[in-house]
């Protein structure tokens, strides 16, 4: 029995298995691999403990990623203690000292915030504490810029791109003596830091970059010269991570190949200019300015990393940066739901509180919604990070598009909410729709990462496929050497089980009966695309972008069910409506999820977009004859 | 010179005071709690004089059960050199009341060889505005109540400045003394997150009463405790002389 049905579609899947190949042409997709891929993840990500959202386009269901919520025991009580004593005085100073509508109208923060920020040492939050900072975990970390993300994003980009990503690179990669001659001053703020990837001809290419950086004839420095566009934090930092082409020899022949690598200028250094601030859309009190090498002599030791590895270290520092965006936009939300629920309550149009119409009553649902999956997430991704987890670059990107666009979403309705007060200045939403309209776009543009997404997942699963296509050639040999994962895989492929999760609370039972069902109709999508398309999967955008946003409603809905497990496990407060939030969005995401997937087999109107497309880019513009003839 | 501060732990000033359902007190329990704000302008005073070089140490003391310590990290954080924690629980907490915290001071002041000893004026709980003076009075040193400004004369007086009816009164203390604090003495800072995780690793004793070898039973009976009444709907009058009626018939205010 077991052999007959497996001929038809595992046959198939195991012939196309060999062609599923990494996406060379692809860059982001090689960051799978070149970052921390599975392979060179900790102990803790082995086969069943590895990362939910990959595990899941194999159609497996890996809970110890996200059950029993992570976040609820990373800290220990001395953790919490300290933890809970920082939030009330970095609340305190953004309700009294920071005035995020006067930062927006002068395009930069004040003194006396400048100098307040210092002194309360938020420049070095995670810093070692004997390097001179707090010492924060990546949790405790999310806890605070979700304080600064409730109040000024501006503010928030420029201690983020000083921290998250203008100095991660040498926490992360720095030798003992980088870190002890820079992150001092980094982390008491009298020095800025800034990350310069991004040029005018390479923005989400990144591997693109045209920099360079040449060897000195006596072998102590490297020369750099170029330019890099739109840097945060570009006009007043003194220490840059900057990547720039070197020539390296190849491993093999020895041939000299251009390859990234990652260093620290100083200002100090001399031959590095900048130009003037970005007048921009929001976050203006956030410097941003283009930054010129104009050949800038940097000390060998200054290479951050190995030479030649500049990619992989850009990559790990965005990587690990982006949680900090899920629980600073988290801030943002619950600040406009809370002004904008006020408004609900205490208008009256048509004899009533606006709050009692339906239409505003779903608006509000919705943001609640959006912001418990979005904290749900982030502080899930924040707690793996802090036990060690490698394996969680999918999870990170799929935080870093959810919180994004819930955020967008969010203050466009709280906005709406409000009418036209809503529209003036001093209402100060008009403000956070512009300073959040960023967020899509930079560390790594929504498009870009659910590319991101779909392909490190597919690439993935189509390596497991060529141990299963091995499996089937001889099934009866093979079958006792088969990893858990393969065998699990040839047994979905032919029908026989699904993965359940077994942590949740008997409460939520029916929302994780339908995350279970669709994750094994997205694993079976996912290996049908791999069956169709093979390695040509990558020009399918559209189906790509459908396996991602299954992927991320799948990630957020078992991520708001372990939060809701835990609330009542331990007898929460708000366990009631935490059962009633998670058990919303796990219906929505379950119909969002049947019709992404549905769409990727069933008949979609994805050729007529690219021809109706492909003839406005004829024209560049929107040529049809007008209704009125002229 | 060396400085005792009694820092208490409080329900915070913002939380709405809900009176338990037996009438003993009030809720208590996952009500967020802080530092006293007028012991914090205490504390602060002490900070300062520190600062300026007047004082060698700032000791910070807080009596109550183990979350008090949260408090005592939060005076550390603030520039407190160390605290003292006197650890009492549960229903001996319940009753703890000035006189005994009193003698507590006067036994650590003792010990510790305080020159100085600073309290808020009251507590934003009990309000019982009682401590300082107890203290005061059980140790036998000079007080200055209510102290709007304080300054070390020299290596043995304080200078207190009191606001008192009509105007200011300023008053010399010989050390050592007992000072409480007003509401204009100092504006406290905010503690650096910095210096949050610094204060973890400045000493924190703890020290029972029974070592102190204080008695703590309460003195005084709490009979009940009652929610203020509630305030009665007014009325709508048409004119003055609607008013005078009211005033007359239902207020017996006679004219
Ligand atoms: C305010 C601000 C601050 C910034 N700070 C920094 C900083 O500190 N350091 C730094 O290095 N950079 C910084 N950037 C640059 C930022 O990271 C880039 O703008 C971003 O990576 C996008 O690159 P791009 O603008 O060149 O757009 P492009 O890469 O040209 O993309 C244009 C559009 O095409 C889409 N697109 C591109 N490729 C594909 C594809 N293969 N499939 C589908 N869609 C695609 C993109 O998603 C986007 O919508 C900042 C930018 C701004 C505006």
């Amino acid at each position: 029995m077991l052999r007959a049905a497996m001929t038809g579609a595992a046959r198939s899947l195991a012939r196309n298995a060999a062609s599923v190949q990494p996406a060379r042409t692809f860059t982001i997709a090689a960051v799978a691999s070149a970052g921390s891929s599975s392979s060179a993840a900790a102990a803790h990500d082995d086969e069943e403990g590895g990362s939910f959202a990959r595990g899941l386009f194999s159609g497996r269901i890996r809970e110890s990623q996200v059950f029993p919520f992570p976040a609820a025991t990373i800290l220990n009580e001395e953790a919490k203690s300290t933890l809970q004593m920082l939030v009330d005085p970095c609340a305190k100073f953004f309700e009294t000292v920071n005035d995020p509508a006067k930062n927006d109208e002068t395009a930069s923060i004040s003194k006396e915030a400048w100098d307040g920020l210092k002194e309360m040492g938020a420049f070095g939050l995670q810093v070692p504490e004997e390097l001179g900072g707090l010492g924060l975990t990546n949790t405790g970390y999310a806890r605070l810029v979700e304080i600064v993300g409730m109040h000024d994003l501006g503010v928030g980009i420029a201690l983020g791109a000083h921290q998250s990503i203008g100095f991660k690179g040498i926490t992360l990669f720095g030798t003992k003596e980088q870190k002890a001659k820079y992150l001092p001053k980094l982390a008491a703020g009298e020095n800025i830091a800034a990350f310069a990837l991004t040029e005018p001809s390479s923005g989400s290419d990144a591997n693109s970059i045209r920099s360079r950086a040449k060897l000195s004839a006596d072998g102590k420095h490297w020369v750099l010269n170029g330019s890099k566009i739109w840097i945060s934090n570009g006009g007043i930092a003194e220490i840059f991570t900057v990547f720039a082409q070197t020539q390296v020899p190849d491993r093999k022949t020895g041939e000299l190949k251009d390859k990234v690598t990652a260093f620290i200028v100083e200002r100090s250094f001399g031959g590095l200019t900048n130009g003037k601030p970005e007048n921009k859309m929001g976050i203006k009190c956030s410097n941003t300015a283009e930054v010129y090498f104009d050949d800038v002599k940097i000390p060998v030791e200054n290479v951050l990393g190995q030479v030649g590895e500049g990619f992989k270290v850009a990559m790990a520092i965005l990587n690990n940066g982006r949680f900090g965006m899920g629980a600073a936009l988290s801030g943002t939300m619950k600040a406009m739901l809370a002004k904008s629920a006020e408004h609900a309550i205490n208008r009256t149009q048509f004899g009533s509180k606006i709050k009692e119409f339906g239409m505003i009553k779903e608006k509000f649902a919705q943001m609640a919604l959006k912001i418990y999956a979005t904290e749900s997430m982030a502080y899930t991704l924040a707690a793996n990070m802090d036990r060690g987890s490698n394996d969680y670059q999918i999870e990170a990107a799929i935080s870093k598009v959810f919180a994004s666009e819930a955020a967008w979403s969010v203050a466009d309705e709280a906005l709406q909410v409000m009418g036209g007060i809503g529209f003036m200045k001093a209402a100060g939403f008009e403000r956070v729709v512009r300073d959040l309209r960023i967020f899509r776009i930079f560390e790594g543009a929504n498009e870009i990462l659910r590319m991101f997404i779909a392909l490190t997942g597919i690439q993935d699963a189509g390596k497991d496929l060529k141990e299963v296509q091995a499996a089937l050639k001889s099934p009866i040999s093979n079958f006792g050497v088969l990893s858990q994962e393969a065998t699990k895989r040839i047994k979905r492929i032919v029908g026989v089980g699904h993965d359940t999760i077994k942590g949740v609370h008997p409460l939520l039972r029916g929302p994780a009966g339908l995350v279970e069902s669709q994750a094994t109709a997205f694993g079976a999508a996912v290996d049908s695309l791999l069956i169709t398309h093979g390695r040509k999967i990558i020009d399918q955008q559209l189906k790509l972008k459908r396996v991602a946003d299954a992927a991320i409603d799948l990630y957020a809905s078992v991520a708001v069910l372990s939060r809701a497990t835990h609330a009542l496990n331990s007898g929460a407060a708000t366990a009631d409506q935490e059962v009633l939030l998670a058990t919303t969005f796990c219906e929505d995401a379950h119909r969002r999820i049947r019709r992404n997937i549905a769409s990727l087999n069933g008949k979609t109107t994805d050729g007529s977009y690219a021809r109706i497309a492909d003839s406005i880019f004829e024209k560049g513009s929107y040529d049809i004859s007008h209704p009125i003839g002229f | 010179m060396r400085v005792i501060v009694g820092v208490k732990r409080v329900v915070d000033f913002a939380i709405k005071a809900r009176v338990k359902a037996d009438k003993t007190g009030v809720v208590t329990e996952g009500v967020k709690h802080s530092m006293n704000p007028f012991d914090e302008i205490a504390l602060e005073q002490g900070i300062r004089l520190k600062e300026s070089g007047a004082v060698k140490e700032v000791i910070a003391v807080s009596c109550g059960p183990t979350a008090c310590q949260e408090t005592l990290r939060t005076a550390l954080a603030m520039g407190a050199d160390r605290a003292i924690h006197v650890p009492v629980e549960g229903a001996a907490y319940e009753t703890l009341q000035p006189l005994a915290v009193a003698k507590i001071f006067k036994k650590l002041a003792e010990d510790n060889q305080a020159n100085l000893v600073l309290f808020g004026k009251q507590a934003i709980d009990d309000d019982a505005n009682q401590t300082a003076q107890l203290t005061s009075a059980l140790l036998n040193w000079p007080q200055g109540a209510f102290a709007a400004k304080l300054s070390v004369e020299g290596g043995s007086k304080v200078k207190v400045v009191r606001e008192i009816d009509g105007g200011l009164e300023t008053i010399e203390l010989n050390l050592p003394a007992v000072v409480s604090a007003d509401l204009r003495l100092a504006e406290p800072r905010y503690a650096s997150l910095a210096n949050i995780m610094k204060a973890k690793k400045k000493p924190l004793d703890k020290k029972t009463p029974e070592e102190l070898g204080v008695d703590i039973k309460p003195r005084i009976k709490t009979l009940s405790v009652e929610e203020p009444p509630v305030r009665k709907a007014g009325i709508k009058v048409e004119n003055v002389d609607g008013l005078l009626q009211k005033l007359r018939t239902e207020a017996g205010v006679t004219f």
